[in-house]
């Protein structure tokens, strides 16, 4: 009864039982990473709006300036200001927005790229196959550090690039996955009950094995864009990443590390960012991962 | 064994060979090298000369032919920046780097593997969690975040360690640290999933109820069966994850290894230095997991004496 009033109720209120599940069957620490989640998600929306200042507006008078309760503090100017008399809050708000952004993106192409290439992969079989589990392989093989900074240093760092290399990054384990589950399905009766029909290798990719996979592909989506906030940030903070004055948490870390004796704010401020964007996403994704591993469970 | 070391080593050189291809024709698409040694404002003869010292007159395969002849001659062009030979510079970085590494992995190992263990044999009580927690945060907490903290504690608050370079043993703790931090993490959890894979089988019950104590049971029949596992993600995982982490920590705290001449030659487009070094240490990870590999192979009678 109760599944057949989900099932006629208006979309809404269906997600809003969905979500009332999730949130039943989440522990302390996983509704707090919900909590927080969502609270990023939010304020990096709407950055423009909430932050106080221009992120790149300079004010000589205003440089170096504690952070609230701290002795010379500025009205106005919330969690302090940096080398440059800019606003941090506003900085590491339109950081937040710009490194959420790169790793939507980022994650998206990923998944986009190896998941169509694992499913071609796995469905032709044969020498296309070996070919792209070759290049899998070969990406394995390197750490992506050296490959992103081989191609910022070829192509500079513009955040096109940044994404190009984001996007790039992780690939091969949604090929990986893809091209197992596809082997697994295709082997199933199911399958073949439908090329028994007639239905053309597309309609049997998209609409027989790829519903079975959306699973461990929305783990490992999530999985991958606190490896990519990673990444990204390290690459900023290497000084790799998108170029100043544009902020992202990253190049704050990197840049403000010089002031780190006399004003640490400038560095803690988007360092706690960065922590509490990829504690939350890796906290979710692990516990996306333990419901779907049916195998986890025990554990 | 033979059959699967011929495969191995095939494997490895045509990588290799993908890799060296990949790196030279990628960083040829940047455009002339020669307005990165000098830029503008240098007359036409002078640009012809620089462009005969450096050996780009040449057409493009003739350069690759001469560039995968210089693995043979070990002639591998000069930097633009310091103006000498590439492989010397390179060379003077590795044993720092080679420093850094194994002491990073020698802790790893040391803290990684008594904790995995313990958190298997404790993996439904507090000690248990305790452990994973730990493991959880070292893996999300990225390495140049705890290393800007440690040095903002421990070298700036209370003056108790150096920050840069490699002088003193003293100079060695922070990127240490900084370098295990992730990998310890990783290998904590791996080191438990092994073991835990091993602690519920048959066996153990066996070994059990022979009367063996429990620190034989867990170590002698435990750990030894789950090694095997762990040296393999030792060398896959392990390896790139370092030599990722190296050239990141050595970037902190200006280490003088190839890491840090790595990104110090992506931000000045040093070509010549950038392209060997990366080739230097992709060459590395892939000689560690080819050789693990074969470790592994030798491990499993299965492939040893031939019957896989």
């Amino acid at each position: 009864m109760a599944e057949a009033a989900i099932g006629t109720a208006p979309v809404h209120s269906r997600l809003l039982a969905g979500s009332r599940r999730v949130w039943t069957e989440a522990n302390g620490i996983q509704r707090a990473a919900i909590v927080v989640a969502v609270l990023l998600l939010i304020v990096a929306a709407f950055a423009p709006f909430i932050a106080p200042h221009e992120p790149t507006a300079q004010s000589l008078i205003a440089r170096l300036r504690p952070p609230f309760g701290f002795e010379r503090y500025k009205d106005g100017y919330l969690l302090g200001t940096d080398e440059l008399g800019r606003d941090v809050l506003s900085r590491s708000l339109h950081g937040l927005q710009l490194t959420l952004i790169l790793a939507a993106l980022g994650a998206t192409i990923g998944l986009v790229l190896g998941g169509t290439l694992g499913l071609v992969s796995g469905i032709a079989g044969g020498i296309v196959d070996d070919v792209i589990m070759g290049a899998v392989d070969a990406q394995i093989a390197i750490p992506f550090t050296l490959i992103a900074l081989l191609t910022l240093a070829i192509f500079g760092s513009s955040i096109e690039v940044m994404v190009l290399v984001l996007g790039l990054y992780g690939w091969e384990h949604y090929a990986r996955i893809v091209r197992g589950e596809v082997r697994r399905l295709m082997a199933m009766p199911f399958i073949e009950a439908a090329r028994a029909a007639g239905a053309s290798g597309g309609r049997i990719a998209f609409r027989h094995v790829l519903p079975n996979i959306v699973s461990p592909l929305v783990v490992q989506f999530t999985l991958s864009i606190s490896n990519i906030v990673l990444l990204e940030s390290t690459l900023s903070f290497l000084g790799m990443g998108v170029q100043p004055p544009t902020a992202t948490l990253g190049s704050m870390v990197g840049i403000g590390r010089d002031y780190l004796p006399t004003a640490p704010w400038i560095v803690i401020v988007p360092a706690v960012t960065i922590l509490l964007v990829t504690f939350a996403v890796q906290i979710l994704g692990d516990w996306l991962r333990d419901r779907a591993d049916v195998r986890l469970r025990g554990r | 064994m033979l059959r699967h070391i011929t495969r191995t080593l095939f494997k490895m050189v045509v990588t290799l060979f993908v890799i060296v291809t990949l790196v030279f024709f990628a960083t040829r698409l940047s455009g002339d090298p020669i307005d990165y040694v000098v830029g503008q404002g240098i007359t036409q003869e002078d640009r012809d000369l620089l462009t005969r010292y450096y050996g780009l007159d040449a057409s493009i395969w003739e350069q690759y032919v001469r560039f995968l002849g210089s693995f043979v001659d070990g002639q591998f062009g000069l930097s633009f920046v310091e103006r000498r030979p590439v492989a010397d510079i390179v060379a003077e970085r590795i044993w720092p780097s080679l420093q850094l590494l194994l002491s990073g992995v020698a802790l790893t190992i040391l803290v990684a593997i008594p904790l995995g263990i313990l958190a298997a044999i404790h993996r439904s009580d507090w000690i248990g969690s305790t452990v994973m927690t730990i493991a959880f945060i070292g893996y999300a907490v990225p390495n140049f975040v705890l290393a800007v903290f440690m040095v903002l504690v421990f070298a700036f608050t209370l003056n108790w360690l150096p920050v840069v370079g490699n002088a003193t043993a003293w100079h060695f703790i922070m990127p240490t640290i900084t370098l295990a931090a992730g990998l310890i993490a990783a290998l904590t959890r791996f080191t438990r999933n092994a073991m835990l894979d091993v602690l519920s089988q048959d066996f153990m019950r066996t070994a059990r109820a022979k009367g063996l104590s429990e620190a034989v049971v867990v170590l002698k029949h435990g750990f030894s069966n789950a090694s095997i596992t762990i040296l393999s993600v030792l060398g896959l995982q392990i390896a790139g994850l370092a030599a990722a982490g190296n050239v990141v920590v050595e970037a902190i705290f200006a280490w003088p290894g190839i890491g840090d001449l790595l990104v110090n030659a992506a931000i000045l487009r040093d070509f010549p230095v950038l392209q060997f070094a990366v080739l230097a240490v992709a060459f590395a990870v892939i000689i560690v997991n080819g050789a693990i590999d074969m470790a592994y192979a030798y491990a499993d009678p299965r492939i040893r004496l031939g019957r896989a």
